[in-house]
């Protein structure tokens, strides 16, 4: 763990002498969202605007979102941030009550209730020359941004997303402009080639036989296979966990998997670990602790929105607080 | 008025009421209610007013404790708090968490021969009072230039931060969560320290000027070096806790229902699982609660559990209840509540079902041998004394380790356990940087971590150059060109010398 990083070095020049407010552009409650854009029926996108965030975020890190003040603290990898605009970007699967909710509530010009980080350690951009970045589900768009860094870095840079359907598929053109090749793998075969993102990465591995690093963000078991398939070749994959946690600060630990037979928490020792030590089984037994209690709260909601559309003239409301 | 013996003075404690255990283990409402003023006025009178008293010296933040009680009984209540306040930010809350049979009631001469003098729950009434009358103490402070950033809002911070309002400093306060308090809002419970008091406690720093900023994770938005340099802070302290949980490295600990206590009391004190589902945090207990550790920590830990409902509570303990590091009320407060205690038992294996579900836990027994380095007899496992414990959750609160973001984001030097090294004025390696509470010292009490926030207030002050709340003294050499000795002062990180 040596990443000490100290971005803004202090020194007598770096003051400006009378500027005696806080920095304007330091968000800490309320934060409004700029825009929102539907990829599917369940895949959204959300840009938040948090300035200071925009600055310090690195590819790998993720925050910790609460869409309202009765909400959960959930913790979603940056998809991308734009230190210009001053925004940062998540893309949320709608799979459980509270992103249910996010989806039905979240839109631009309303606010976020909560949004905390950057948090994590960044993602290392090693100087690896040819780089697999690898995601499915979830995982598409935070590899976006490691694809990104490493093409900044100088690497041959082989992109492989898995989508269900070619109607799912999003940022297509983005990925184009910084990979060098571009696979995509569909279920169905409707785009791209047909099967899982591990055979994307094996088509890579037969064309390329000198991979350096492969980088994978998904599911778990997307991660898994990823790993299992490189093991054989013994290329380096770099994986991005994401297992339950509350604060996100290294305090709960409920965020604890087993890593090469260590406990490490993902918040603060991760998220990103060799994918190769990673104990997967454990992860997804963990992942799977609050089930019932999920199970419990989708039901509630369901519910709920069944009733709202059974009277159409309560509208639902935009999410302001 | 003839001066005080222990003869003449009332020889019982004004009476403290009580929730009923069978009644305070189904709610999450204060177990002890708190003196009326007629009990508050009676409990004064026991105070012998010595000319050197003890109390104030037992006190990590020495309140004029004889002081404020001759204004109670003048009935001068509003003095009385002025004058407590001037010494402690969070009577309401110091009142209720001190652990003051150790501090001020430890020494107090009345507890020769009697119960001392119940100094804490008298502190407690004042500040109650307070919360209930909306005192906030709003004498205009001359504002000095100086900005100060604060890092976490816990008791060292908010005391830290007080101080230096107080002072004329800008004070700004960073929280990582959504909400002030640090371990006051996630980790002491309702039914020991209500939120409502926390946020008035919260709303008087606030009344001083302190500016407070949730969401905000120092270190990884921005650095402490950034805040010296671009944010402009003139100093930072920095009071982030000793917030990680420890765990025992044995089989099956990352079994689902495994969790450590911070978890637990996080979810229930900060996310309101106790309210799932209108709150979306869950929890999910079980029926069977067994917590590991016999602190303070385990003591909420368990009466939390029994509040949500478990059915049967059990603690695990490898000491005996001699060595118990809880408050002795507390402990009583848990057995009175109908928690088992299970002294001289070590967990060994947690064991689980097909579903990777807590199941049982498996037990050693031990005996108390030699005294170890803590001067406490060491447990040693008796062989062959293993067996199986029924549990569906299984809670860790065996201590708590260093927080490493501010090691992993700043050159801020650690000591070799993680904690953040200081000098005996909390100064820490970087200059203007000071640092104070639980990530100093490792987990300690409120008082003490505000003791330390007082402290490296008062350094902080020096470090600026603020002698007193309104004047600020000129460099004592004109010219001061910015060179000493042929050293860069820059370099040096004597960056903050500036011509007034």
């Amino acid at each position: 763990m040596s990443n000490r990083e100290t971005n803004g070095e202090p020194g007598p020049g770096a003051r400006s002498d009378d500027s005696h407010g806080q920095p304007e552009d330091l968000v800490t409650s309320g934060f409004p969202i700029l825009e929102r854009t539907d990829f599917s029926d369940t895949t959204f996108l959300l840009e938040i605007l948090h300035p200071a965030m925009a600055r310090a975020a690195h590819p790998g890190q993720f925050v910790i979102v609460m869409a309202d003040d009765q909400g959960e603290r959930i913790p979603l990898t940056i998809a991308d941030f734009d230190r210009d605009r001053g925004s940062v970007t998540l893309v949320i699967q709608a799979v459980g009550k509270s992103t249910r909710e996010m989806q039905a509530r979240c839109r631009a010009g309303g606010e976020l209730f909560g949004i905390t980080g950057p948090m994590g350690i960044p993602s290392k951009v090693s100087n690896a020359r040819k780089v697999i970045c690898v995601g499915g589900g979830l995982g598409v768009a935070p590899i976006f941004p490691q694809a990104r860094a490493f093409k900044e870095a100088g690497a041959y840079v082989i992109g492989v997303v898995g989508f269900r359907n070619r109607n799912m598929i999003f940022w297509e053109e983005k990925f184009r402009e910084v990979c060098d090749e571009f696979i995509i793998c569909t279920d169905d075969g409707s785009a791209g080639i047909k099967g899982l993102v591990t055979d994307g990465i094996e088509n890579a591995i037969a064309a390329h036989g000198d991979i350096d690093e492969v980088v994978a963000i998904g599911p778990p078991v997307m991660m898994r296979a990823c790993a299992e398939v490189t093991r054989p070749h013994g290329i380096k994959t770099m994986v991005s966990l994401n297992p339950i946690m509350v604060d996100g600060t290294g305090m709960c630990g409920g965020c604890r998997v087993r890593v090469g037979g260590r406990i490490r928490f993902a918040c603060v020792d991760g998220p990103d670990f060799d994918g190769h030590d990673v104990d997967f089984d454990d992860l997804m037994v963990r992942l799977q602790r609050y089930k019932p209690e999920e199970q419990e709260a989708m039901d509630r909601w369901s519910e709920h929105c069944r009733r709202l559309a059974a009277a159409p003239a309560t509208t639902i409301d935009t999410g302001s607080n | 008025m003839a001066r005080k013996t222990i003869r003449s003075i009332p020889q019982e404690r004004a009476e403290m009421p009580v929730q009923a255990p069978d009644l305070r283990r189904a709610n999450f409402d204060e177990v002890t209610l708190g003196f009326d003023q007629g009990n508050a006025l009676l409990e004064c009178e026991r105070c012998l007013m010595c000319p050197q008293p003890a109390c104030v010296e037992g006190c990590p933040v020495n309140i004029d404790i004889p002081g404020f009680i001759a204004k109670m009984i003048q009935k001068d209540f509003r003095g009385a708090y002025d004058h407590l306040t001037d010494s402690t930010l969070l009577p309401a809350v110091c009142g209720r968490v001190c652990p003051q049979e150790d501090q001020c009631e430890g020494v107090c001469p009345v507890g020769g021969s009697l119960e001392p003098v119940a100094i804490g729950r008298l502190e407690r009434w004042l500040g109650d009072k307070a919360i209930a009358e909306g005192w906030k103490k709003t004498s205009y402070i001359e504002p000095n230039r100086f900005r100060v950033g604060v890092v976490g809002s816990g008791p060292s911070s908010m005391a830290c931060a007080a101080d230096l309002a107080k002072a004329g400093c800008a004070v700004t306060v960073f929280e990582a969560l959504h909400a002030p308090g640090g371990v006051l809002r996630y980790g002491i419970p309702e039914f020991r320290l209500p939120n409502s008091v926390v946020d008035a406690e919260i709303g008087n720093l606030e009344a001083l000027g302190v500016e407070i900023r949730c969401n905000t994770l120092v270190g990884r938005l921005f650095t402490i070096e950034q805040m010296l340099g671009e944010m402009d802070f003139d100093a930072v302290f920095v009071g982030t806790g000793a917030g990680t949980p420890k765990f025992m490295d044995i089989p099956g600990e990352n079994l689902n229902g495994v969790l450590s206590a911070n978890e637990l009391l996080t979810r229930c004190n900060l996310m309101h699982a106790d309210d799932f589902p209108n709150h979306d945090t869950p929890l999910g207990l079980g029926r069977r609660v067994a917590v590991i550790g016999a602190g303070n920590t385990a003591m909420d830990a368990m009466r939390v559990s029994l509040r949500l409902g478990a059915e049967e509570v059990h603690c695990v303990y490898r000491r005996t209840d001699a060595e118990c590091p809880a408050r002795k009320e507390e402990l009583h407060h848990a057995q009175e509540e109908g928690i088992e205690f299970h002294w001289l038992t070590a967990p060994v294996e947690i064991l689980g079902d097909e579903t990777n579900r807590v199941r049982a836990i498996r037990c050693v027994q031990m005996e108390l041998g030699d005294p170890d380095a803590s001067g406490r007899r060491r447990p040693v496992p008796i062989e062959g004394s293993e067996f199986d414990f029924e549990a569906d959750t299984v809670v860790y609160a065996i201590g708590t380790s260093p927080n490493p973001i501010l090691g992993q984001t700043s050159s801020i030097r650690l000591n070799k356990w993680g904690y953040i090294d200081t000098d005996d004025d909390l100064a820490t390696s970087l200059a203007g940087v000071y640092a104070g509470g639980d990530i100093v010292t490792g987990a300690a009490t409120v008082i003490l971590a505000m003791g330390a926030g007082r402290r490296a207030a008062r350094s902080i002050r020096r470090y600026l150059g603020i002698r007193d709340s309104e004047v600020v003294y000129q460099p004592e050499r004109a010219g001061f060109d910015g060179a000493l000795f042929g050293m860069d002062l820059a370099e040096q990180n004597f960056t903050h010398i500036r011509q007034l």
